[in-house]
């Protein structure tokens, strides 16, 4: 080699590793001689980097909190080990990641995935591994429902149950008719399909199906035909910025119906793009405030105890219930893959702070949680508090 | 169709013709000129919208209120602000590239374009969300039957053809629009004929600016919404626009703003899903731009080679 730099740079490395791995022995041995009990490893793979990060760290420190919580108990079997890895919400790196836990035999189980293409790239690493794992955040209904793995699980909803919740829920305010506007990225369309099936079989109808395109402008043409038809609410199936432009041409041209979104408008940005006009807009969403949780308050106070730099998040309270589930499969049938996924399976009726859990044989979570928003006050506030549901205020057309 | 329906139509679509002409009339001012396509054009549109929009947050800290004032005031800074920004852009990176190939002028537009859109997403505050643009218009509305005739669209159709109006005649009959037609005719005779041709192309740039300021705040005030993208598609339709009406023909450029607001409308009428409505406009464009590639108004510089 007539690169001496680069050996050196080799040798340091080498030495670093030596360095690296003569401390994890150590802290091996440490832990060996403090406690009696085996130490399972647990995966947490969600966007740690990136846009979407606050949700990833927010999952991150929830499932940590499960792990911490555990190991100070003296009862459990096993103590166990968080390994948190970033996917980065890209479907590449996902996978990435996901084959690196899933080869690791050390690793029982794990607790995957915020973004709904990450995890739809990754089911199938988890299948050929055999890992079973529980989704904690993504959305999309084939990461369970369009394959028959039996390692792949969910504790949230997904949009076929939030627009079952939005179908109830409007019908049982007395509505009858919509037109369904949505935009044509999987996103809306998969709206679109769910709730127009929900809807129909319970017995509401619809008037007009429009596909926009999520960057349109002008929707004057589209909404004047809305106005032909005119219907009692106006379901959108798509995100903020879009709905925001439909909401105030609808005032424009004069449109009485209600606007009817989905989880992508439940965002600050909405009510800031729209102001007064955002008035009385409902939408739906999986999970809950955390404090409106079963076990939310208890959840948030453990929380603020540890000192994590971020906040839970939306979907933290999901990374607890699904960390807190694998923990008490394996403390039930031991550290070994195959019997974890056979127990997750049987899941029925297991105590949780988002309510009580039981899988599908899709490993679906059946009795999802979904909550009902209103805009009261420039505020996106839950149905059961708002003016609107103690009647002090109502929608349009009632 | 309810006639109330089909007079609905009709409105939405003249509002939009109104805009896309004012884009349209930008691009054809700055080829007629120099023979430039000015790619950051769109993105001046925006940026015009978002001058006012801070003109306003600075109304409101000031405490002025709102109505006709404010309308006129942030209108006023948007357009000057505009016009100054089209001068500088002409002076600094148009007019230094004559002599280049005109694909570099094409290339250091779109990047100029690309440059000012992002500025202003990561620039101004929560520059990325759609912002609202405030409603400074009165909101008085007429029933007639199924037709919302609201008395802000009225007002918008009026400004706008009233600016186009008052460009026409500052082109056909002040010195500037003289000077501003004998450079597009010929420059170097018009040069030896004793005009400023780096004025002229200075006035040139900063009024169809100016327009596209204006174009950028009637979309504001019609839609109540701006947000940072806008000037993407606006950009695109206004040049398509202006080409198949015939580059640097004024009337080609309204004719051919108002004709592509009408294949956009009728798209979306015709057709029961209506995202394909662009799809159907811009077809319709490109087989007008096979039959007369010249534009339906040839300009008659075409002739000039």
């Amino acid at each position: 080699m007539t690169y001496p730099e680069v050996n050196a740079f080799t040798e340091a490395i080498m030495k670093l590793n030596r360095a690296t791995l003569i401390t994890t022995l150590l802290v091996f041995l440490l832990a060996g001689c403090s406690s009696e009990k085996d130490t399972v490893k647990i995966a947490f793979i969600g966007p740690l980097t990136g846009g979407v990060s606050a949700n990833g760290l927010g999952g991150r420190n929830s499932a940590e909190l499960a792990v911490r919580l555990h190991n100070a108990e003296s009862s459990g079997n096993y103590t166990y080990e968080l390994v948190a890895l970033d996917d980065e919400c890209k479907p590449n790196i996902g996978v990435q990641v996901a084959t690196k836990v899933a080869a690791d035999k050390d690793v029982i189980a794990g607790v995957t995935h915020y973004c709904s293409a990450v995890a739809m790239g990754t089911v199938d690493v988890y299948h050929k591994f055999g890992l079973p794992v529980v989704v904690w955040g993504a959305v999309l209904p084939d990461i369970t429902y369009g394959n028959d793995y039996k390692e792949v699980h969910r504790v949230n909803g997904t949009m076929i149950n939030q627009n079952e919740v939005a179908a109830d829920f409007m019908l049982e305010q007395g509505y009858k008719t919509w037109v369904i506007i949505h935009d044509t990225t999987d996103y809306g369309k998969g709206h679109n399909r769910y709730f127009s099936k929900s809807l129909v079989a319970k017995g509401g109808r619809i008037l007009g199906t429009f596909g926009v395109s999520s960057d349109q402008q002008d929707f004057n043409a589209e909404l004047t035909k809305v106005k032909e038809l005119n219907p009692d609410v106006i379901y959108f199936g798509g995100l903020a910025p879009t709905g925001v432009r439909l909401r105030s041409q609808m005032e424009k041209l004069g449109i009485d119906a209600v606007f009817q979104g989905t989880s992508g408008i439940v965002s600050d940005a909405f009510i800031e793009g729209l102001g007064p006009l955002s008035e009385g807009v409902i939408a739906f969403r999986e999970g809950a405030p955390v404090e409106n949780l079963p076990g939310g308050e208890g959840f948030l106070v453990r929380y603020d105890q540890q000192g994590f730099g971020e906040p839970p998040e939306a979907y933290g309270a999901f990374a607890f219930a699904a960390t807190q589930l694998i923990i008490d499969a394996i403390e039930k049938v031991g550290p070994d893959r195959d019997a974890v996924k056979q127990e997750l399976n049987t899941t029925r009726d297991h105590d949780s702070i988002v309510g009580l859990i039981t899988f599908d044989d899709n490993g679906q979570n059946t009795v999802a949680l979904i909550t009902r928003y209103v805009i009261q006050d420039g505020d996106w506030v839950v149905w059961e508090q708002s003016e609107y549901a103690q009647g002090e205020r109502s929608l349009q057309k009632r | 169709m309810d006639p109330g329906f089909i007079a609905q139509y009709l409105l939405n679509g003249i509002v939009l013709g109104v805009i896309y002409a004012m884009v349209a009339v930008g691009f054809t001012l700055f080829f007629g000129v120099l023979d430039v396509i000015k790619f950051s054009h769109g993105d001046v549109v925006m940026a015009g919208a978002f001058t006012a929009l801070a003109t306003y947050a600075g109304l409101e800290y000031l405490g002025v209120g709102d109505g006709a004032i404010a309308a006129i005031v942030i209108t006023v800074m948007g357009i000057a602000a505009m016009a100054a920004l089209g001068a500088v852009l002409a002076k600094l990176l148009i007019l230094p590239l004559r002599d280049a190939p005109p694909l570099n002028t094409l290339l250091i537009t779109l990047m100029f374009g690309l440059a000012l859109r992002e500025s202003v997403r990561l620039f101004y505050p929560n520059g990325s969300n759609p912002k609202p643009f405030p409603q400074l218009l009165p909101d008085a509305a007429m029933t007639i039957g199924n037709l919302e005739l609201r008395l802000d669209s009225v007002l918008l159709i009026v400004l706008g053809l009233g600016a186009i109006v008052a460009v026409h005649l500052m082109i056909q009959r002040s010195r500037i629009g003289l000077a501003i037609r004998a450079v597009a005719q010929d420059p170097e005779t018009a040069r030896l004929m004793g005009i400023n041709f780096e004025r002229v192309v200075l006035m040139t740039f900063a009024l169809g600016s100016a327009l596209a300021a204006l174009a950028g705040i009637t979309n504001g005030l019609y839609y109540s919404e701006v947000n940072f993208g806008m000037g993407l598609l606006l950009g695109v339709i206004g040049f398509s626009a202006a080409v198949v009406g015939g580059l640097g023909s004024l009337y080609g450029a309204i004719i051919g703003g108002f004709l592509f607001a009408a294949l956009q409308t009728i798209g979306a009428v015709w057709f029961s899903v209506p995202a394909y409505k662009d799809v159907f406009a811009f077809a319709c464009i490109i087989v007008l731009m096979a039959w007369k590639p010249t534009g339906l108004l040839a300009d008659k510089s075409a002739e000039r080679v």
